[in-house]
């Protein structure tokens, strides 16, 4: 029978590229990155792999390479790549994933991740085009620009002592322990072009036995910002590149090397919640009470002043009575003195930022933190200062009750415990309206193992909620 | 040049003008030659490659040179047994 070779892998149709000429690629006249596509494509069809297959487009020319591959796809950040496809494939053991990356995406911005991934071993398929430039955003240099290369960002040509020299990803992968093959090919001629097939079809066989990282340079140029027709860019494959990055196989592994088999992902809420000890009936689920009112909290100090424990105790508080919240800490890199402050909502749905940037309630441990939050006060809110501070005038529509900390929590038998006591204050008048016991289980918590000071904690807290409902707020 | 007698089925390239880019590349590779850019444009205004009707020996080159998924299929005849 008469044989019709034709592409295979890829959509017939382009309709998600929209617009005319959906049967065409975006990519400019005589670019490689088409040839590529075929290849890749051939050899997933010839292999079966098509419906195990997630390619990733990266950000780059072949950012749109999810309108060809027949293939499931995801399109993903700048450099990203290598990060998502770890996560594709350690979710999904049965997947082949593919991460087709340009030399900025891949050598530039995602060098980090590429060489992490690469030497976790990864499951994955990389098909790295090195074309010396950025393509997309129209010839920058690249880490793999030829020294001498003019790019419109080396309009001198690449300097080694300013630039450096082109980095030779296949050789650094080479250096890493895990990878079961590593080569790097191009199109300059048929030969090499065959072998490229060879090399692109092997890494696809190391990916459906599920053996480990592959990584295939691909060398090209680009004829649109090298200027160049398609002889030049091909001369300037051959004899430019191919000098610079040799051709070959660097690694085969594939015939001594065993399918990876990780443990199956787990991530069940319960699993989770057992993993964070959120399985204890100290963090019971929240619940959905759209009517209750939210409330942003402010508690703002001296580090070492315990605000980001006294929000943590609220929070816990409301988290014991089924509400939704966070808490959101901010402080300096010094462990005592400094700032510190912290946010906490409670809400009766789901939490969206945990920022609080307009707040229902401030409490101010110093004068420092008094003025860098008092404008964000709600009018008809409520302010909550440490008497020490002195003398506060509240803007016009904020309460403000001055709140002897530190004698209420000597009184109560802990003199370190000024942050409990401005908790006892909340739970009189924050009109939270929380049980008692709730807040009684957070202080526990909180000091869990420590019996004394729990003990001492909640007696501060009894003694200051009980004189802040002898309090008369204005 | 061993001219094939016309009735044995031969290879030949099919090359849709729509889908022609006009790069050149599969005229470069094609050892016999058979391979030309035309000068009639195509509606996304490409003057696009034709096949001169003889000569082809179904090596493939062009197909795989080609970047545009959908600009040449290749008709090889079946294998004789
Ligand atoms: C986070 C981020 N930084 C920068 C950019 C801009 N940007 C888009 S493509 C690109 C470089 C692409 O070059 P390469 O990876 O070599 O692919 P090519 O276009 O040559 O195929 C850059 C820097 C971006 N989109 N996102
Ligand atoms: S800009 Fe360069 S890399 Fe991008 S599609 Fe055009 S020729 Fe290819
Ligand atoms: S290689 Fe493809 S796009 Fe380029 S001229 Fe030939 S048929 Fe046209």
């Amino acid at each position: 029978m008469e044989q019709v070779v034709q592409t295979r892998g890829l959509y017939k149709t382009f309709p998600r590229k929209g617009g005319a000429a959906q049967t065409a690629t975006h990519y400019c006249p005589g670019c490689e990155h088409g040839v590529l596509h075929k290849l890749i494509g051939e050899a997933l069809a010839d292999l079966d792999l098509q419906d195990r297959t997630i390619v990733i487009s990266p950000v780059g020319c072949g950012v749109f390479a999810y309108y060809y591959f027949d293939t499931g796809n995801v399109q993903v950040a700048h450099g990203r790549a290598a990060a998502v496809g770890t996560g594709i494939s350690r979710t999904q053991n049965n997947a082949v994933v593919v991460s087709y990356q340009g030399d900025g995406d891949l050598a530039s911005i995602g060098l980090n991740e590429t060489l992490q991934a690469a030497n976790r071993g990864e499951k994955i398929a990389v098909f790295f085009v090195n074309n010396t430039v950025y393509g997309m955003t129209g010839g920058q240099m690249a880490p793999t620009t030829l020294v001498g290369s003019k790019t419109i960002t080396s309009p001198e040509g690449r300097d080694p002592v300013q630039a450096g020299y082109p980095l030779h990803m296949a050789e650094l992968i080479n250096q890493l322990r895990a990878p079961v093959y590593i080569a790097r090919v191009s199109f300059s001629n048929m030969g090499k072009l065959r072998r490229a097939r060879q090399a692109i079809r092997k890494a696809l066989e190391i990916q459906r036995d599920g053996k480990g990282y592959a990584f295939v340079e691909v060398l090209m140029a680009c004829p649109t910002n090298q200027k160049m027709n398609v002889e030049e860019a091909t001369r300037f494959v051959a004899e430019q590149m191919e000098v610079e990055y040799p051709l070959g196989v660097l690694r085969d592994r594939a015939a001594e090397a065993v399918p990876i088999v990780r443990s199956e992902s787990d991530y069940a809420k319960e699993t989770l919640d057992r993993i964070f000890s959120l399985d204890t009936d100290r963090a019971p689920d929240a619940q959905l009470t759209p009517d209750a009112p939210t409330f942003r909290v402010k508690m703002a100090g001296f580090g070492g002043q315990g605000v980001l424990s006294m929000g943590i105790i609220l929070a816990r508080t409301a988290c014991q009575a089924g509400k939704f919240v966070s808490w959101y800490p901010s402080y300096g890199p010094e462990q005592r003195g400094g700032t510190a402050n912290c946010g906490v909502v409670m809400s009766g749905t789901p939490v969206g930022t945990p920022l609080v940037t307009a707040s229902d309630i401030l409490v101010a441990m110093n004068r420092p933190s008094l003025e860098k939050f008092l404008r964000d006060v709600k009018p008809g809110g409520l302010l909550l200062y440490d008497a020490a501070m002195g003398e506060v005038t509240p803007p016009a529509g904020v309460r403000a009750l001055a709140v002897p900390a530190t004698r209420l929590a000597q009184e109560g038998g802990s003199a370190r415990a000024a942050n409990t006591a401005m908790v006892g204050v909340l739970a009189a008048l924050g009109g939270f309206d929380l049980p008692e016991r709730a807040y009684r289980e957070a202080i526990t918590c909180n000091f869990a193992g420590k019996d004394a000071v729990v003990q001492a904690n909640l007696a501060v807290f009894d003694h200051a909620r009980a004189w802040a409902l002898e309090q008369e707020l204005p | 040049m061993n001219q094939l007698p016309p009735d044995v089925p031969a290879p030949y390239p099919v090359i849709d003008p729509l889908e022609c880019k006009s790069c050149g590349r599969c005229v470069m590779v094609c050892p016999k030659k058979v391979l030309e850019l035309g000068d009639e444009l195509n509606a996304r205004g490409y003057a696009f490659t034709r096949y001169k009707g003889a000569g082809c020996i179904g090596c493939l080159n062009c197909f795989y040179a080609c970047p545009e998924p959908n600009a040449i299929k290749v008709h090889l005849p079946a294998k004789e047994t």
